[in-house]
């Protein structure tokens, strides 16, 4: 019997031993969400195959580091990573067990794409977890603003340039591509917008600080109490007196939470539930990060439409 | 004067870049060549913002080829430093992420056989995570419970070798089975299940010095992850007097997605090795475990179930040839059905590893509270029926809290 089990355990060793199949010709890139494997997508075009491992519909902070995950990113050339603490519960583990020395925070096929972006509500002083889910470099849904998106695209389109030297013109052409494009959307969600500068909203969680300043909108409160915290009695009523106070209709909620306490306060003051796309893929109609503006500001300029008559 | 020469200069070298043979033989690549254009310019305002910065204006970044009016003052953001350990620590870059885990279990009711306190703050875990060097992390777990303060587990791991190893040295849980290698605070019981206790080496396990090797194994349909181990001999149920005699452990891994919310994770493991029970007398270990898990995506942090077996055959030699072969298993369920609330069962049964004519059954039912990631309150009811005839009624009272950074855990 011994000799089985030294067997056994060289047979382990032995498969340890063997090696791997050669790697596909294109850049395999491995995006922690949705809206950074569809910026991948268009920057790197029919170079790069994009895999992004969180969904859109999914609560990014909550991710199960499943193995499968692992194997993805084993295989990378590229892992980008949204950064500012959003994956901390669920990448380490995937980074630490792919056995891909290239996809190691420092290493050449690691991208935190928040690096050059513009970033808000940074805390000062001391921060402890009393103040909820905070985020000690600042919050991480960045991506939430189109000028964000621009420059997430240049730090993709740098980085594959960089691992693949060869095809640095064609994704610097990607890039001008998709720069045009975003920047003529841009001027079209701005402006079916600029009438609802300064609209008072309520968000959930607090996903939205880039869109909504960029967009002009004026959050003045969340249905969560703190960060991460699920609604408690006292917050929600204090919620629905102050949107009284303020006159605020629209309470903006992510598909992964559950809508009862948002419904609850929307009936309160009269006002409406909007399920907005966090991320790519988040509803079926916002597919890819360009689409994900178009249906956001599409719902919101019509809801808004209706409330204000304008 | 020193930006009109740096803007002189780089658009020199942009000419005389679109200006070479190397351009001219590619005239068809326009759009690339401007695109090109484009990036240098790029680059030419971020060197010049740079240097405004230095030079003490308060000139903004403007967004990068954006329309003019939408042009926005980017405030530079604060560098993102990583710390040691992934998280981020601002001055204190390079120490370890450090975090302290408490246990503290209360026990009411019955219970002959064990010697459980009623109230007792069973253990606190320090642990300290961090990235050693290009190559490397290393993670430190130091346990302090009622009998004093050990090394939990204390190891370096190798996270950048060829052919998808990995490679961990020092001391650590072994890979054999699942609860073995979960710390206290991850449990989804106040206990460890009947099988571990009565096979495996209870709350400290198979924990020890030594090597541990694993690899990925390529293959187009699942996950598979094959791992070697070898340790010195020194663990609640493996001991060596000698340096020749070791104790091996080997466990192979199959994960497979069923959907985009479900997944199948199964396990083989094998444990041999020197016992104190005698000189030249063995144990082996033969481990099956089984985990189904559903989480659908859209509700992840309200719903889950995760449903697991783990099976368990020891047998150890004695003098004479004679041997005693013990069976030992548990089945858990476990169900999330509120954001913060758990509630699940799990039966038990195990021989005893040197006397498999006593068996030992039980079940317990528990609810689990999460007032946050950091803490966890349980109430856990205990059933246990002893082979000697003993009956037990437990309720267990589990209070789990957390401070500073903790990594997260493999899955």
């Amino acid at each position: 019997m011994r000799s089985i089990i030294r067997s056994l355990f060289f047979m382990l060793l032995g498969t340890i031993a063997m090696g791997r199949p050669a790697g596909a010709q294109t850049l395999r890139v491995v995006a922690t969400t949705a809206d950074l494997g569809s910026l991948a997508q268009d920057v790197g075009g029919d170079k790069v195959t994009v895999v992004a491992l969180a969904k859109g519909y999914q609560d990014p902070h909550f991710v199960d580091p499943k193995p499968s995950f692992i194997l993805e990113v084993s295989r990378a050339n590229l892992l980008l990573v949204i950064g500012r603490e959003l994956e901390i519960g669920w990448l380490p583990p995937l980074i630490n067990n792919s056995r891909n020395a290239k996809v190691q925070p420092g290493g050449g096929g690691y991208l935190d794409a928040s690096a050059n972006v513009k970033i808000l509500e940074i805390p000062t002083g001391q921060i402890t977890r009393a103040m909820g889910d905070v985020h000690p470099s600042g919050n991480p849904h960045y991506w939430l603003e189109p000028d964000n998106g621009r420059r997430m695209a240049q730090a993709i389109r740098d980085k594959l340039s960089e691992l693949a030297p060869a095809n640095r013109a064609y994704f610097a052409q990607r890039y001008v591509d998709f720069d045009k494009r975003l920047s003529e959307a841009q001027k079209r969600w701005e402006a079916t917008m600029a009438p609802y500068k300064g609209t008072k909203i309520v968000t959930y969680h607090r996903s939205w600080p880039n869109f909504m300043e960029h967009f002009g909108l004026d959050v003045i409160g969340y249905v969560e109490p703190k960060p991460g915290v699920p609604p408690s009695p006292t917050h929600t009523l204090e919620l629905i007196a102050e949107m009284k106070r303020q006159s605020s209709k629209i309470i903006v909620v992510e598909p992964y939470f559950d809508l009862k306490t948002a419904q609850s306060i929307a009936t309160q003051v009269g006002g409406k539930v909007l399920v907005l796309a966090p991320s790519a893929g988040g509803v079926k109609e916002a597919s890819d990060y360009l689409g994900l503006f178009e249906y956001n500001i599409n719902l919101l300029a019509s809801t808004l439409r209706q409330i204000t008559g304008k | 004067m020193r930006l009109n020469l740096l803007r002189s200069l780089v658009l020199t070298c942009v000419f005389t870049l679109i200006g070479s043979p190397g351009f001219a033989q590619q005239p068809s690549d326009e759009a690339a060549l401007r695109a090109e254009v484009t990036r240098l310019r790029e680059a030419l305002d971020a060197l010049e913002a740079r240097l405004a910065a230095l030079e003490g204006t308060t000139q903004g970044v403007p967004a990068p080829t954006a329309p003019p009016q939408q042009a926005v003052a980017t405030p530079e953001p604060p560098a993102v430093v990583p710390s040691g350990g992934g998280g981020v620590g601002n001055s204190k870059v390079f120490n370890p992420d450090t975090s302290l885990l408490a246990n503290f279990v209360g026990a009411a009711g019955r219970n002959p056989v064990s010697d459980q306190p009623s109230l007792q703050l069973t253990e606190v875990e320090a642990a300290f995570q961090a990235v050693v060097d290009p190559y490397a992390r290393a993670d430190f777990f130091l346990a302090a419970g009622p009998d004093g303060l050990e090394i939990e587990e204390g190891f370096i791991t190798f996270t950048s070798l060829p052919a998808s190893l990995l490679l961990k040295v020092g001391k650590m849980r072994a890979q054999f089975g699942k609860v073995n290698m979960i710390h206290t605070h991850l449990m989804p019981t106040a206990d460890r299940p009947l099988v571990t206790e009565n096979l495996v080496g209870g709350e400290e396990g198979l924990s020890d010095s030594g090597f541990s090797l694993s690899k990925l194994v390529a293959n187009p349909f699942m996950f598979i992850e094959a791992t070697g181990e070898v340790f010195r001999g020194n663990s609640s149920v493996f001991q060596s007097s000698e340096r020749s005699k070791l104790n091996y452990v080997g466990r192979l891994r199959g994960y497979r997605d069923l959907t985009e919310g479900s997944n199948i994770d199964l396990g083989a493991s094998v444990a041999f090795g020197p016992t104190e029970v005698g000189p030249d007398l063995n144990k082996r270990l033969i481990g099956m475990d089984a985990t189904f898990r559903y989480r659908p995506l859209r509700r992840a942090i309200y719903k889950r179930f995760q449903a697991r077996t783990e099976l368990v055959w020891s047998r150890q030699t004695f003098p004479a040839a004679a041997q005693e072969k013990a069976f030992g298993y548990y089945g858990l369920g476990e169900y999330q059905f509120a954001r913060r609330w758990y509630v699940g069962g799990r039966y038990d049964r195990s021989a005893r590893a040197l006397d498999a004519s006593l068996r030992d059954t039980g079940g317990s039912l528990f609810l689990t509270f999460w007032p946050s990631e950091f803490s966890q309150i349980r109430s856990q009811y205990r059933r246990t029926n002893y082979a000697e005839g003993v009956k037990a009624n437990e309720f267990l009272t589990q209070f789990s809290f957390a401070i500073g950074a903790h990594g997260a855990h493999v899955f």
